[in-house]
């Protein structure tokens, strides 16, 4: 049945004539064209579709729509302000941390989360908190580099 | 600049190629100047999958457009799906034309507007798309100095071509911009290229670093792959699918599916599916359906494959048979007899094939996943009975491919589909179905006997492959005794292979590189001399010489006996026109078998390197992903039944994984570029296997080196 649902999505207040239990990433990507989230596997292994929920990275995969009400949703579109681009995708830019780009959109919204919680993560924390995010075309070593970027820049009082 | 070009203006238009009619070219593209060129070289049917040999089509087979506004336009049939040659092939591009980088569009992949091309792999493009291509632009430069010389008054020898415009070089107040020049025309140059050696040593953009050009749309999410296509009425469409590879189904019931409001299913012959606007509705009809399968399968698994092999009695072809093995034999001191095993591997891109597909009135449009677009569109030609100018398949930005996205299935099936529900249709093929419907890396097995000398010369070499192929099983070292069999291909009928096989990033070059490389070790091992002296002495081609010497250095390699209990390992090889040298230090956990590579380097010799940025990425990601086949890649199976269909059994590699990574690319500039995208993964195993040898004394003969296997080698030391 379908009810409505209200949330913050990209910073505005939204809500969804929707069935409650459809996944979260396929209403993210068709109801509302937010096709930046993406999916990879939906079993929640690959982290291609992870969104923030509150600042916490979570597989939009493996979360029903119905159980994001009332949260916080920041998906990859929403990361960036005023055309300029958030300070982990700069870094991902900076230092060419992608190749076909696919699972770039996921690896981007871990490691904003990543650093919310650990504004300077060792590059054993960076390994261990990207750890489950897949990247097939073997951009890791980059991705560790950006992280680090950001992680300073960030800090500088962005 | 040096060229044989003839030219063959207003050549005829008698051709099967599919694009755009060539009368329509100004209509639908606008005015301009088009150079149409034909890089032979791309055609060649190496790499060419076996449903895809054609005769080729005889008229031009790329083209670049200069148009009305000084936008420069390369049309090419070939795709990006990570490798980066929609930024490299602008570089060549900008430079050959003097025209600013920042002016020039690459357009590709779709059979409307781009001309036929085989598919992007081999790392083909740079190699032999990319001269041609040069030597194109070069043609255009010469037309648009040629108009330039008649607009300005003043003799092409005084003119000088710089960032997209040209200036008389007495009277630099004097000059006019590729936009002036082209404002109007419809100029049209048809080419037969034949380029020749260039001196890339004068170009300003060829040679120098660049990120991604197309970085800034992926990290914002902003670059559409096909899966973020979206049409009116669009459906998202799940195809029942048989339990196992040779199941044919004996009954089905889609009564409970059909229940569902707003899912449509669909039988036609053999296949069934449901369709829903909404994607999670799909997915729930598709396991409502019950269907009975009776199985005829290959009694073959994942443990008795290499048995099977050999005992499959193949057709043989020797393909190098030189000296006298038995003289090699006799003049032997110590002789070694080896067997080497590899099992099948997926391609696992995070993209999984997907395709949209549309009908409208009675062309047919598919969007899709693929690394072969005119392949694809061969085959809705051919399975669906549509002519060939009424099929385009447009190609986006595919997220990954290495080989598994040259077949595109789902291409078929999301036509198929639009054919017959008359709407839009989307097929998004699952983990599941990405795993199942793999062309997979071939499992093998390769035999080699070999013999040293006292002073440690190899003598002979008797190599032998069974079930994988041929690519890098050359000898490399120098041997005057040598021969190599192969025994079957993995397309051979009947197949030994009990599903699909296919090229995976340097086809069949990681088993081979893989056994040649623990075979010269092993030799080097009991000659008691250095590994890294033990090549350079067998070995006489100096490319692989230069590499091995590179990468010693920048590794800071210290001489020493195997096994050393260092975990120093060294692999060298070849691929795709391009040498690489290896060295990589690991540490073993001898109660656990658990291997951790603490740093790797490659030393790659790939002639001109265009983008020197983009070409370490694709070093660090071979490097990256070849650990996945080193340590934790293989496909489980029991005849047809894929066990493996997802990330949680299939392990592809991690972030702690990680070793630190070190990559030099030697200068070249005064050489021929050659392919870039696989060189450096062919050695990964073998530079691993050798370092576990050289830290324990054990000997890996099997990929993957999982903690049971390095345990079971252990206890043979």
């Amino acid at each position: 049945m379908e009810e409505t649902i209200k949330f913050q999505l990209n910073g505005k207040k939204t809500e969804a004539l929707i069935d409650p239990g459809q996944t979260l990433l396929w209403v993210l990507r068709n109801h509302f064209g937010l096709t930046g989230t993406k999916f990879g596997c939906g079993m929640g292994f690959c982290g291609s579709c992870t969104v923030l929920i509150d600042n916490e990275p979570v597989r939009s995969c493996q979360l029903s729509v119905g159980e994001a009400a009332g949260k916080n949703i920041v998906t990859i579109e929403g990361l960036s302000s005023d055309g300029k681009l958030h300070p982990v995708q700069k870094a991902f830019v900076e230092h060419d941390s992608l190749q076909c780009g696919y699972c770039t959109p996921g690896m981007i919204m871990n490691a904003t989360g990543l650093l919310l919680k650990n504004p300077s993560p060792t590059v054993e924390e960076i390994k261990k908190g990207m750890e489950d995010n897949y990247c097939r075309c073997g951009a890791h070593k980059r991705i560790i580099e950006a992280v680090q970027t950001a992680s300073k820049d960030m800090k500088g009082g962005k | 600049m040096k060229k044989d070009i003839i030219k063959t203006d207003g050549s005829s238009d008698n051709t099967e190629r599919h694009g755009i009619p060539r009368r329509d070219f100004f209509k639908i593209l606008g005015s301009g100047i088009i150079i149409f060129f034909h890089p032979w070289g791309v055609l060649d049917a190496f790499g060419m999958p076996a449903e895809q040999e054609r005769s080729l089509p005889t008229d031009y087979n790329a083209f670049l457009k200069i148009d009305e506004d000084g936008t420069v336009r390369c049309f090419t049939g070939k795709i990006e799906m990570g490798q980066g040659v929609i930024t490299s092939l602008a570089q060549e591009m900008a430079d050959a034309l003097n025209a600013p980088l920042e002016n020039v569009r690459m357009v590709m992949g779709d059979t409307d507007l781009c001309p036929w091309d085989a598919g992007t792999w081999g790392s083909l493009t740079t190699r032999a798309f990319g001269p041609h291509m040069l030597a194109a632009a070069a043609e255009a430069r010469g037309v648009l100095m040629d108009l330039a010389s008649a607009h300005l008054g003043i003799p092409v020898s005084q003119l000088e071509a710089k960032d997209g415009v040209i200036t008389d070089t007495k009277n630099v107040k004097n000059s006019v911009s590729y936009a002036q020049l082209t404002k109007g025309k419809r100029i049209e140059k048809f080419l037969d290229v034949k380029p020749l050696p260039e001196d890339y040593t004068k170009f300003t953009y060829i040679g120098k670093s660049f990120n991604h050009s197309d970085a800034v749309a992926k990290v914002t999410g902003q670059a559409k792959y096909t899966g973020d296509l979206k049409l009116p009425g669009m459906l998202f469409a799940r195809i029942l699918r048989p339990p196992s590879h040779g199941a044919k189904m004996t009954s089905v019931d889609y009564s409970e599916a059909e229940k569902i409001a707003g899912v449509k299913v669909i039988r036609d012959g053999n296949m069934i599916a449901v369709l829903s606007e909404n994607h999670d509705k799909a997915d729930i009809a598709i396991s409502k359906i019950k269907a009975e399968y009776s199985f005829n399968e290959m009694p073959v698994n994942n443990k008795t494959m290499f048995d099977w092999y050999l005992k499959a009695n193949p057709r043989s072809e020797v393909i190098r048979s030189d000296g006298d093995l038995e003289k090699g034999r006799q003049l032997s001191d110590k002789t070694f007899e080896s067997e080497f095993h590899d099992p099948y591997l997926a391609h696992s891109p995070i993209e999984t094939h997907t395709a949209l597909a549309q009908l409208e009135g009675d062309k047919m449009t598919v969007w899709a996943s693929t690394q072969s677009p005119f392949g694809l569109k061969d085959s809705l030609i051919r399975e669906l009975g549509f002519a060939a100018d009424k099929v385009r398949v447009i190609t986006p930005f595919v997220g990954g491919g290495f080989g598994g996205k040259a077949p595109s299935q789902q291409g078929l099936e999301a036509a198929k589909l639009a054919k017959l529900t008359g709407k839009p249709v989307m097929v998004v093929w699952t983990r599941d179905e990405e795993f199942f419907y793999d062309t997979f890396h071939p499992a093998g097995v390769i035999q080699i006997k070999t013999g040293i000398d006292r002073n440690g010369f190899i003598k002979f070499w008797d190599y032998n492959i069974y079930a994988s192929g041929t690519r890098g099983s050359e000898t490399t070292y120098n041997v005057e005794n040598a021969r190599i069999t192969h025994h079957t291909t993995g397309r051979s009928d009947p197949s030994v292979h009990p599903f699909a096989t296919g090229a995976w990033r340097a086809p069949n070059n990681n088993t081979n590189t893989f056994a040649r490389e623990v075979q010269i070790d092993m030799m080097a091992s009991a000659a008691g001399i250095d590994p890294l002296e033990f090549r350079l002495k067998n070995l006489k081609d100096v490319h692989i010489i230069d590499c091995l010497k590179e990468v010693a250095g920048k590794f800071g390699y210290v001489p020493g006996k195997l096994p050393s209990g260092r975990g120093i390992g060294i692999a060298c090889g070849a691929d795709a026109g391009a040498w690489v040298a290896h060295m990589a230090e690991v540490k073993v956990d001898k109660n656990t078998g658990k291997v951790q590579v603490v740093r790797i380097a490659c030393a790659q010799d790939m002639g001109l390197c265009v983008n020197p940025e983009g070409a370490t990425i694709q070093m660090e990601g071979c490097l990256t992903m070849g650990l996945g086949y080193t340590f934790s890649e293989e496909i489980i199976f029991e005849g047809g039944n894929i066990k493996d269909r997802g990330f949680d059994t299939y392990e592809i590699p991690k972030f702690s994984w990680l070793p630190k990574i070190d990559t030099v690319i030697l200068n070249r500039m005064n050489q021929p570029p050659q392919g870039g995208g696989e060189p450096a993964i062919i050695a990964v195993g073998a530079v691993i296997a050798n370092a576990i040898y050289d830290a324990t004394g054990a000997r890996l003969l099997t990929m993957p080196f999982t903690p049971a296997r390095v345990l079971e080698a252990l206890k043979k030391v």
